[in-house]
């Protein structure tokens, strides 16, 4: 699914990601946590194509290809979703708007049949629905004036809406309450099978109680330090990430 | 001031009811007594009238030109069309109901002809607007629609200003007097549209808006003349007290566009609201000039204006607010924000704030930004290809405002022709128009 080799990127000119290695089967969830700065947003702001972002060494191939070849909607069009640490808000375009310029901007590339637009917007409400968001937020601007637990559930719409095959939540679950954890894991268990793939971005072994991983990675200083199962976020957890240090 | 419009004003005086001859008089007193504005002259700092250097010519009296590829909205309700000047009563229809009257200076009786002397220019203030005594010099024929009081006019009165483009230079002079009696309400929509190929027309248009007490008026001026058009005009207008008029502006780039807005708080109560937007691409050339004049207590105003510019296009917005001694507790709030689409695209914007009372409410911003990498790059994250998400956000920066138009049939004249203004490809437009469809 997605393959990470040697990946060096720096954001104006300072030195971020220095070498890491990441390699993610289809079907497998893998959690990343690590301390604050590490670089984690930055691999998957540099994986999306992010304007800024810029790569110096590596390579990175999803499905096969080349990613940091494609141009960032191409990325998408091939399968990558970011839901992003911070949302942006688009004032003055409503989410439905963007919702389905999205959806049919992916299927017209993945060769898929068009949606009509009632049967879009039935789908759209449903999901609305799963992610537990009022109808009203389909007709607001796209995250415009959303709380922040708000905009991560707006997030999770898009990608239960673009039917991704790798997906990244760069912490997802930050700022949500109980309940709000429970509708992203649900919403990720949902979508789990064997043709798609997770990689996330959490602070808290909590999440992994409703989501069980594959695999758990430290990024530390630009660089996967440590990688273990499950119980390495339980470990982190009552450790800290001091004890790797020597590692980073 | 140089003699390029001498003609016209020569022509006016031939074809022009007799009873406007003193108005001519007093129009060309001031028109020919001052100087042309230049780029020292405080209120044309920024503009360039390089287009007007050039002889204009009056409209042949009886010409009526077909016109092809001009497009205004097509609204319910009574509706006058005037091509290069001229009145088209083929293309016009009366249908007002008790309580409104609406002629042409030109039909006027004797009694029609006192109100109309009694009341022109009484919102206009000749010396500081000066292309209004222009107007007033040239003037061969107006509108004038009275609404009596208590009167509601529920269909929109359309007026459309059409020039042809089929004579070079040609000098076209429009006046629109209304007047609102006391507890009235009307709406009004004046549309001014051109063949985008041709000659160039100046037009030079002004509306005089005299709101009595507790009248309500939605004005809307749809400046839709493209290609070569110079206009020169404004929209003057005064609100007794507990008036309302609820403006809506907007402007598509030509050579040339300067509107001026002026709206005088007379009557304790009063509220205005005044929106815009404007759309300069190419070479043009929109600048709007906007004063907000609070002379009374207890009155509110506010004011926003968007605009996208492109290419190598300049737009200027100045908003004045002038709060008098006497009118504590107003209310005045006003916001100009601006987008470039382009890095030789170019915006002079300034509010300009004149507060003489001390208990007011008045709050101004106004912003020019790029747009915004970071939001086109999370649309690109999600599949939206580069070209649809800068025509998305374009159309999201002025959205808000479109929706603010109170008179639905043209806010679904308004919607797709200016999603189709920012995109190339019609495809690109397709998800802002089906946003609808709920
Ligand atoms: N535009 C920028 N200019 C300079 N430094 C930047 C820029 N963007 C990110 N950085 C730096 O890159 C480092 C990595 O940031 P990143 O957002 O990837 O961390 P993170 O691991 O996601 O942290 P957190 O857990 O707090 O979200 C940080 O030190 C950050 O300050
Ligand atoms: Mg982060």
């Amino acid at each position: 699914m997605l393959k990470i080799d040697n990946l060096h990127a720096r954001v104006e000119d300072k030195d971020i990601l220095k070498g890491l290695n990441l390699a993610v089967q289809p079907g497998e969830v893998h959690a990343i946590m690590g301390p604050n700065g590490s670089g984690k947003s930055t691999l998957g702001h540099v994986l999306a194509g992010r304007p800024g972002y810029q790569v110096t060494a590596g390579t990175a191939t999803l499905l096969g290809q080349d990613l940091l070849a494609l141009e960032t909607e191409e990325r998408a069009h091939l399968g990558l979703f970011l839901a992003f640490q911070y949302p942006v808000e688009i004032p003055g375009v409503s989410n439905m708007e963007f919702l389905k310029a999205a959806v049919d901007a992916v299927r017209e590339a993945r060769g898929l049949e068009a949606i009509d637009s009632v049967g879009f917007m039935k789908k759209a409400r449903e999901i609305c629905k799963q992610v537990d968001l009022d109808q009203s937020f389909l007709k607001r601007g796209v995250n415009e004036g959303f709380s922040g637990g708000e905009k991560k559930r707006n997030e999770l719409m898009q990608m239960m809406l673009l039917e991704p095959k790798l997906c990244i939540l760069d912490e997802t679950d930050s700022g949500l309450d109980i309940d709000a954890l429970q509708v992203v894991a649900k919403g990720v268990n949902a979508m789990r099978d064997a043709g798609r793939s997770f990689v996330l971005v959490t602070h808290y072994q909590r999440l992994l109680n409703y989501i069980e991983p594959d695999h758990v990675h430290v990024l530390a200083g630009g660089r996967i330090v440590k990688s273990g199962d499950k119980s390495l976020a339980l470990e982190l957890e009552e450790k800290g990430y001091a004890w790797l240090e020597d590692a980073a | 001031m140089s003699d390029f419009m001498q003609q016209p004003q020569e022509a006016a005086a031939k074809t022009a009811p007799p009873w406007l001859a003193d108005i001519h008089a007093r129009g060309q007193a001031v028109w020919q007594g001052s100087p042309m504005p230049t780029r020292k002259t405080e209120d044309w700092k920024y503009t360039n009238l390089q287009p007007l250097q050039q002889k204009f010519i009056a409209p042949l009296s009886g010409s009526a030109p077909q016109l092809s590829n001009v497009s205004y909205p097509d609204l319910p309700g009574s509706l006058l069309v005037f091509t290069d000047g001229g009145y088209r009563e083929d293309l016009s229809r009366l249908e007002l109901p008790e309580g409104a009257r609406l002629l042409r200076f030109a039909e006027a009786d004797s009694d029609q002809a006192e109100a109309i002397r009694e009341h022109l220019g009484r919102a206009v203030n000749t010396g500081r607007h000066l292309f209004a005594s222009l107007n007033e010099a040239t003037l061969a024929d107006g509108v004038f629609l009275q609404v009596d009081p208590g009167a509601v006019i529920e269909q929109p009165i359309h007026l459309v200003w059409l020039t042809s483009g089929q004579v070079d230079a040609l000098s076209v002079t429009q006046r629109l007097l209304v007047r609102m009696g006391a507890n009235s309400q009307a709406t009004v929509v004046e549309s001014f549209a051109n063949t985008a190929t041709g000659g160039t027309a100046f037009t030079n248009g002004i509306s005089e808006l005299l709101l009595a007490d507790g009248a309500r008026l939605d004005h809307c001026r749809l400046h839709l003349e493209q290609g070569e058009a110079v206009h020169i005009g404004g929209v003057h207008a005064t609100l007794a007290a507990n008036a309302t008029l609820n403006g809506f502006h907007l402007a598509l780039g030509s050579r040339l566009k300067r509107i001026d807005l002026v709206v005088e708080h007379r009557g304790q109560g009063a509220h205005c609201e005044l929106n815009g937007i404007y759309l300069p691409r190419g070479e043009e050339q929109v600048d709007y000039h906007t004063c907000i004049e609070h002379a009374v207590p207890h009155c509110t105003s506010n004011e926003t204006f968007r605009g996208i510019i492109g290419d190598s296009a300049s737009a200027i917005f100045n908003g004045r607010i002038h709060i008098h001694p006497q009118a504590q507790k107003t209310r005045a709030e006003l916001s100009n924000k601006n987008l470039l689409t382009s890095h030789q695209a170019e915006v002079n914007t300034k509010p300009e704030l004149e507060i003489y009372a001390d208990d007011v409410q008045c709050a101004h911003g106004a912003t020019v930004a790029q747009m915004d990498p970071a939001t086109l790059h999370y649309l690109r994250t999600r599949g939206v290809p580069r070209d649809e998400a800068e025509v998305m956000l374009s159309y999201g920066f002025i959205n808000e405002l479109v929706e603010s138009v109170h008179c639905a049939a043209v806010h679904d004249f308004l919607k797709p022709m200016l999603a189709r203004r920012f995109a190339r490809n019609p495809k690109l437009t397709r998800h802002i128009l089906e946003d609808g469809d709920e």
